[in-house]
């Protein structure tokens, strides 16, 4: 941009003076010229020199760099640019890109420009301001940290899923008492849906039992007791024990109630007929019995259902693939809004106030004012803000080098990340890096040329 | 004594017994020993407490010939410092490096000193087979392992263990059931932490040398065979057993390492076992709210179909670059237990020495280790530090990302070798 800028300065310098001067002898004619030339060049040398050697070099020499193998010494010509899109996660770094340069820019203007209007309108504006404008002073790297944590799967470590998790379970009623717990395999149960069912029906006066597993005897209710054997029922009910099949320390046979195994108190048990439906129930005792009486005739399936066992709130899993893009454009978001709308604000600040004090005494409503007068007015400072959160979208790096897990790491790739991976981060490749370098100046020139274009114009209105 | 007895029993000591050296090295003080006026420089990884660690070493060597050992820690520029060193002609005479490709490296450069005399008679003397020839390259012997890391080690919380009945295992199934019986009284199995794959292909090498063997474990590491190998199969169908069952603590793919620990070790912990490096019980102690030692044990990884005892992990391997008399008495020094035993009570050293007395660990933890270590059969270094960097050691690809797929999808072993094949071709083609 700034290149651009000062050509065009230097042209500008130069075409008044030379059309001006008047017709001298050829010699002194071309002497002057020289010097002319060389007062430009003195002035222009430091830039120029600069210029060349952190822009103009770098690149010349990437793009050189983007024709040879990782190594540095064998002239691959294109093949490079060839692996870079039949490449999996430079494909998938490309697409993330595209979706970045869509959403990002336009949701930070869109967002800086409602808090530029509605700042303009309150009374503690300044406030305001400062509080949207803050995430602008952290690094992107610690806002990458906050936001990693922030959205952590463990509602006990992530802020999100904790207020999810407190919601959710404030209508289902949280966790069961026996959450997670297991049929113990090879006892005649069967898990479905859920629920714990015996695996063939029963009939009537037989006993069930329930041999359970997977639950922390330190988590069992304090009134819990050795589990007992039921007595036997009469001959329209049928009875049983849930225990946990599990003994502190150690040893007992899977599946039988002996000594050192807890009854399971207050689990819900049901009977349920061969049309499905819930014939009869009970609750368990201390010692983890239950019977159901009065069935009518028939065979039942005893089933232990899964509200025994549901587990609560669980939350979001929002660093998974599928949603990690999405989390740190969040993050993007937010530290960029706060730009967006200082940026506007200055700018609203700047318009004339007449035309819409005009329109309000014509008697046009708020939202009128707002489509046919201010918008219109703020579009120049509306475009540059998003031309510039579009250069700075594309090389985003540090939030999407810090928020993703490893595992959702490949959903979350763009451009300047897969670039550093493949030359520095373990790649070594820089041949392959420095045409991925290329693609991203290719694919950030037409948003500078936007810029420098806009620019002159300004400059010559 | 005159100076000719002092020599020989010097050489005796330093190649076999050592104690009897100590006993001749009191009476002859640094000054009029038999290296007296030599200086050698030795430099090292090592900085801060294991510099002085290692000094101390050194300093036994320095009463013992009358030598003077300069020590220099090249930190984490192993390879960059020595190569410029040995292209300016100025080695030190002793180098002390973490990567046998380095070694391997500098050996086919002709930089190094093949091991002779007596220094390759205490190798031979105090090494098992496995560190001999991982000392050697192209059939001569260059180094002396000077410290091992050992990464086949299973640590469990053994509050839980107790509670659960469950007790250490003995191969892969036994594990299983292990494992089974925590998960019976209600905690995880066992907590993986693959937010980044490197420990994940720790599991993988772990199997792989049990279920192939060395040879194999060399070729693969080689490239030499390909990633799609039925061995290879095998061995990402072993871990299927375990990855993906309900045995593993759930979330495993976005759980950093770290977060593993106080997941087994913490105040209120969830699962009951955790697989990593000797490194882990420095973990535990960070944590603070578990003992190593005490309720934080640790088992030797399982063995798998009756394989032998195995290990995979890391070291430090001395290599000399000159010849002189001097230089071979300090490797020879460093080969033997006497050496190690300077360090070894003072923890932090596990030494490969199989000639080092194990009682003088600092604790039954350090000892065990050590044990598992000298006691191995086949000790192979860390795969994913042998590979090309773009293979084995970068976040996000490679050997590292394919083991996370794999965790989260261990029923497409076909799928992941593929991958492991093409990420392989892509890193070692260039």
């Amino acid at each position: 941009m700034s290149e651009t800028a000062l050509a065009s300065q230097g042209g500008r310098a130069d075409n008044p003076a030379s059309p001006a001067s008047p017709p001298t002898p050829r010699t002194a004619s071309q002497r002057s010229q020289w010097r002319r030339v060389a007062i430009a060049l003195g002035f222009l040398a430091p830039a120029l020199v600069f210029l060349g050697a952190f822009v103009v070099y770098p690149i010349v020499y990437t793009l050189i760099r983007s024709l040879f193998d990782r190594s540095g010494a064998g002239f691959v010509g294109f093949d490079n640019y060839a692996r870079m899109f039949t490449n999996d996660s430079t494909f998938t770094a490309i697409r993330n890109n595209v979706i970045w340069v869509i959403v990002a820019p336009a949701v930070c203007t869109i967002l800086g420009l409602i808090f530029a209007v509605l700042a303009d309108k309150v009374r503690w504006a300044t406030a305001f301001k400062l509080i949207v404008f803050m995430p602008m002073a952290i690094s992107m790297l610690a806002a990458g940290v906050i936001f990693r944590s922030l959205f952590q799967e463990n509602p006990e470590l992530g802020a999100v899923n904790a207020a999810i998790v407190a919601v959710e379970n404030a209508f289902t009623g949280g966790a069961a008492n026996y959450e997670g717990a297991n049929a113990r395999p090879d006892t005649g149960l069967v898990e479905q849906g859920g629920s714990i069912a015996s695996e063939a029906p029963v009939s009537l006066g037989d006993t069930q039992d329930f041999a359970l597993v997977g639950i922390r005897s330190a988590n069992l209710p304090d009134d819990v007791e050795q589990a007992v054997e039921a007595d036997a029922p009469g001959s329209d009910g049928i009875a049983g024990t849930v225990f946990l099949d599990v003994v502190s320390g150690g040893g007992g046979e899977n599946g039988v109630i002996e000594t050192g195994k807890s009854g399971l108190p207050g689990m819900t048990v049901h009977a349920v007929d061969a049309s499905g439906n819930v014939a009869g129930s009970a609750q368990t005792d201390a010692a983890g019995r239950y019977l159901i009486d009065a069935l009518p005739d028939g065979e039942y399936v005893v089933a232990l259902p899964a509200t025994n066992f549901v587990a609560g709130g669980q939350g979001v899993s929002w660093l998974s693939s599928a949603f990690i893009t999405s989390v740190v454009i969040l993050s993007y978001v937010w530290i960029w809004a706060g730009f967006a709308m200082i940026m506007i604000a200055s700018g609203l600040s700047a318009i004339d106030r007449s035309l819409q004090e005009a329109a309000r005494t014509d008697g046009a409503s708020e939202w009128k004012v707002f489509t046919k007068i201010t918008a219109p007015l703020l579009a120049p400072v509306l475009v540059v803000v998003l031309v510039t959160l579009i250069i700075n979208v594309l090389k985003i790096f540090d939030l999407v080098y810090v928020i993703p897990p490893g595992a959702s790491k490949p959903a979350a790739n763009v451009i300047a990340v897969e670039m550093w991976t493949v030359s520095f981060g373990g790649g070594n490749d820089q041949g392959l890096g420095s045409a991925l370098a290329i693609l991203l100046l290719v694919l950030v020139l037409p948003a500078m040329i936007i810029n420098v274009r806009r620019l002159r114009q300004e400059k010559q209105s | 004594m005159t100076h000719t007895a002092a020599r020989t029993a010097g050489l005796a000591g330093v190649a076999i017994t050592g104690l009897v050296l100590a006993g001749c090295a009191g009476g002859t003080p640094g000054g009029d020993g038999e290296f007296s006026g030599t200086t050698l420089e030795v430099s090292a990884t090592w900085s801060g407490a294991e510099q002085e660690n290692f000094e101390a070493v050194l300093d036994v060597f320095e009463e013992q010939t009358g030598a003077t050992v300069n020590y220099t820690s090249f930190g984490d520029n192993g390879a960059t410092t020595l190569n410029t060193q040995v292209e300016g002609g100025n080695p030190p005479d002793v180098a002390v490096v973490g990567q046998p490709a380095l070694m391997q490296q500098l050996a086919a450069d002709g930089a190094l000193a093949p091991l002779s005399g007596d220094a390759a008679d205490a190798v031979a003397e105090n090494y098992a087979q496995t560190w001999v020839d991982l000392g050697t390259v192209d059939g001569t012997l260059y180094g002396v392992w000077f410290k091992a890391a050992n990464k086949s080690t299973v640590w469990y919380n053994a509050d839980i263990y107790d509670e659960a009945g469950a007790t250490e295992p003995e191969d892969w199934d036994g594990f299983l059931e292990q494992l089974q019986l925590v998960s019976d009284s209600g905690y995880a199995g066992i907590s993986i932490g693959a937010d980044v794959g490197w420990p994940l292909t720790d599991w993988f090498e772990n199997v792989y040398l049990r279920t192939a063997g060395g040879d194999m474990y060399d070729q693969l590491t080689n490239h030499e065979i390909p990633w799609t190998d039925p061995s290879v199969t095998e061995a990402l169908e072993v871990l299927a057993t375990l990855w993906g069952t309900p045995l593993v603590q759930p979330g495993a793919a976005q759980r950093t390492f770290p977060e593993t620990i106080p997941a087994v070790f913490g105040a209120n912990p969830e699962a009951g076992t955790v697989y990593e490096g000797d490194f882990v019980a420095g973990n535990i102690a960070d944590d603070g709210n578990s003992v190593v030692g005490e309720n934080a044990l640790f088992y030797d990884f399982p063995a798998i179909n009756g394989s032998e005892p195995s290990v995979v992990g890391g070291g430090d391997v001395a290599i000399a670059f000159n010849d002189e008399d001097a230089t071979m008495a300090l490797m020879a020094f460093l080969a033997s237990p006497e050496s190690a035993e300077v360090w070894v009570p003072n923890g932090g050293l596990t030494s490969p020495n199989q000639n080092v007395d194990t009682s003088l660990y600092p604790d039954d933890t350090a000892r065990q280790i050590a044990e598992a270590l000298v006691g191995a059969e086949t000790f192979r270094f860390d795969m994913s530090d042998l590979t090309p960097s773009a293979f084995g050691g970068t976040p996000g690809q490679g050997f590292w990302q394919v083991m996370i797929e794999f965790l989260q999808d261990p029923a497409d072993v076909a799928g992941a070798q593929q991958k492991l094949e093409d990420a392989a071709v892509s890193a070692y083609g260039g």
